[in-house]
């Protein structure tokens, strides 16, 4: 069994007197894609955003790759190599698409270098045609194609996706999907997501967050089957 | 990129050597180089606001630290090298010290904008408290109201029996200017520069990309306070007096509006708006029929609401949509000028 990349041990998150990840124990290994699913208001965007350093948990820790990173800086954590896409999509709308990318590509490798790597990228996520173009005048699925070009460009060796699919046409998803598992082949991925079809398209495991907490950690067929899993994501009987 | 950098260099120079040498046809060059003192002052502002994003309410406090080192440290020396240098580095050091402190606080802009202004005022009211002779650096009185006049201005380093003044001082300003220009532009082309315009665009993103965004807006304000700092030391030369006026309200206001009217997001458009108000307000204070703060709050009406950008990306854009556009179609260059205008506006 491969080491694990990104752990938690008891993570807790609590706003006032509401509990939005409850003593969350979970464990990410080399080369796994999971999804994390779940109703809304699950606490599957806390729990990310506790990874990412975007929120200090109240209790519990966080370590990627053994160290410990609870309540590390945004900064400090996609410094380690951790590429990070946000949900709503987080770019820089008066720049370029180039010069975008190429601020991610640089954070990592010399100018040169991010020069060449930003041309690549923007190859491999075939947004060539709108290079030069201001992210302020692109599509919503434009824009989060962008920011998965932000992920590419750092070459990281895990990579944490907020919603990666949400409000894409059925073309931009596909590439979006052929994009992950390239990823994927390099990194461990951890994606939140809403969208059944297109989990069943790329994960093979499957952690469901309810009230804070996991409800239940499977392969995605058996997790989808599941009665209880059905009752709480569909608000129905299965 | 590099070649169009060295075409930018050589026009520019050109075009700097024609205006220093024109406009003394014009206009006196006792005006001229205090329009030059005010021009590199807006720019210092439209570094850290234009690029940075970082909308300080208190630039004139370091333009007034940096008269006030320069003027304290002449008067000790009884030279102007050491001086100038000092001048550059005590604005630039505070401003670091604050930012600092402000940027590793977390605070947010109106914070930011608040704190500055406070910064401001308590200098401003601490200099006009200072007119005891208990207020004494070195041989310096500090003056209070009254300021400190009779410092020993320019002179030509290891010279001082060299004086730099008159037209000397003008051409002197102007080589100032236009060095500090090219090295705003040579902070925004790199790496550095680039990462400054992300950072203004989007904190949040340029965290998560990787980048301490703290210390690199540290660096942004601290470089914005050490040009404020050159301009104010040129200042105190020119007046050949400083007095505590120079950390005034009116004068960070004012910064302000010059940068707004001549657009911020551009290295010429500060430059322009603080010589043109400049000298409009030299030409109002010729006269007493008219109010000057009066009439700059409404150039400041006017603009927000009928030229929101300012004068310089309005006039890039009319000429883009008449005359740059044919021009850029189909050619190969328009690539390359495409790429340099996402990363300098101007």
């Amino acid at each position: 069994m491969a080491e694990p990349v990104l752990e938690t041990q008891h993570l807790t998150m609590r706003f006032g007197g509401v509990v939005a990840v409850d003593n969350v124990t979970f464990t990410l290994r080399r080369g796994e894609l999971r999804c994390l699913i779940g109703p809304n208001g699950a606490g599957k965007s806390t729990f990310f955003k506790c990874l990412t350093g975007l929120l200090t948990p109240s209790e519990g820790h966080v370590l990627m790759q053994g160290e410990e990173t609870t309540g590390w800086a945004p900064h400090r954590v996609a410094a380690l190599g951790v590429g990070i896409k946000t949900q709503v999509p987080n770019v820089m709308d008066g720049l370029s698409v180039q010069e975008n990318i190429w601020l991610a590509a640089r954070r990592f490798l010399p100018s040169t270098q991010a020069d060449a790597k930003t041309r690549e990228v923007i190859e491999r996520l075939a947004l060539g045609q709108i290079a030069r173009t201001a992210l302020g005048r692109l599509a919503h699925g434009e824009r989060q194609q962008v920011e998965l070009g932000f992920v590419a460009a750092s070459d990281p060796w895990l990579v944490l996706l907020d919603e990666p699919a949400a409000g894409m046409t059925a073309g931009e998803v596909a590439r979006m999907s052929e994009v992950i598992h390239e990823l994927n082949r390099t990194a461990a991925v951890v994606i939140v997501e809403h969208d059944m079809q297109f989990i069943r398209s790329i994960a093979s495991r499957v952690t469901v967050f309810h009230q804070g907490a996991i409800l239940i950690e499977d392969d995605v067929e058996t997790v989808m089957s599941d009665p209880h899993v059905r009752n709480i994501y569909l608000g129905k009987k299965a | 990129m590099q070649g169009s950098a060295g075409k930018d260099v050589i026009t520019t120079l050109i075009v700097a050597a024609v205006l220093v040498w024109a406009l003394p046809l014009m206009v006196g060059t006792y005006t001229l180089t205090v329009l030059a003192i005010y021009a590199m002052l807006g720019l210092s502002l439209g570094l850290i606001w234009g690029f940075g994003g970082i909308l300080c309410f208190g630039q004139a406090a370091f333009f007034g630290l940096g008269a006030y080192t320069y003027a304290i440290a002449a008067i000790n020396t009884g030279e102007s090298t050491l001086p100038m240098i000092l001048a550059v580095m005590v604005p630039g050091v505070f401003a670091a010290l604050l930012g600092a402190m402000m940027f590793y606080g977390r605070l947010g802009d109106v914070y930011l904008g608040v704190i500055t202004l406070v910064v401001t005022l308590i200098l401003f009211k601490f200099i006009n408290s200072t007119a005891g002779p208990q207020y004494t650096i070195g041989n310096a009185r500090l003056g209070g109201y009254n300021g400190i006049p009779g410092f020993p201005t320019l002179n030509v380093p290891g010279r001082t029996d060299l004086s730099i003044w008159g037209d000397g001082l003008y051409y002197f300003c102007a080589a100032a200017l236009l060095l500090v220009y090219f090295g705003v532009t040579w902070l925004l082309r790199s790496p550095f520069g680039r990462v400054a315009v992300g950072i203004r665009e989007n904190e949040t993103r340029m965290s998560l990309i990787g980048y301490d965004v703290r210390i690199r807006k540290t660096v942004m304000f601290a470089t914005g306070a050490a040009i404020a700092g050159l301009a104010g030391a040129l200042f105190a030369n020119w007046g050949a007096i400083v007095t505590p006026g120079l950390f005034s309200l009116s004068q960070s206001a004012e910064i302000i509006i010059w940068c707004i009217v001549g657009g911020l997001g551009t290295r010429f458009g500060p430059l322009l708006g603080a010589a043109g108000l400049g000298y409009l307000k030299f030409l109002l204070g010729q006269q007493s029929m008219i109010n000057n703060t009066m009439l700059m709050g409404l150039i400041l009406v006017l603009f927000v609401l009928f030229l929101p950008r300012g004068v310089v990306p309005a006039a890039m854009s009319v000429w883009r949509a008449s005359v740059g556009r044919p021009r850029r179609a189909g050619r190969a260059g328009a690539v390359r000028r495409n790429r340099r205008k996402d990363r300098v506006d101007g």
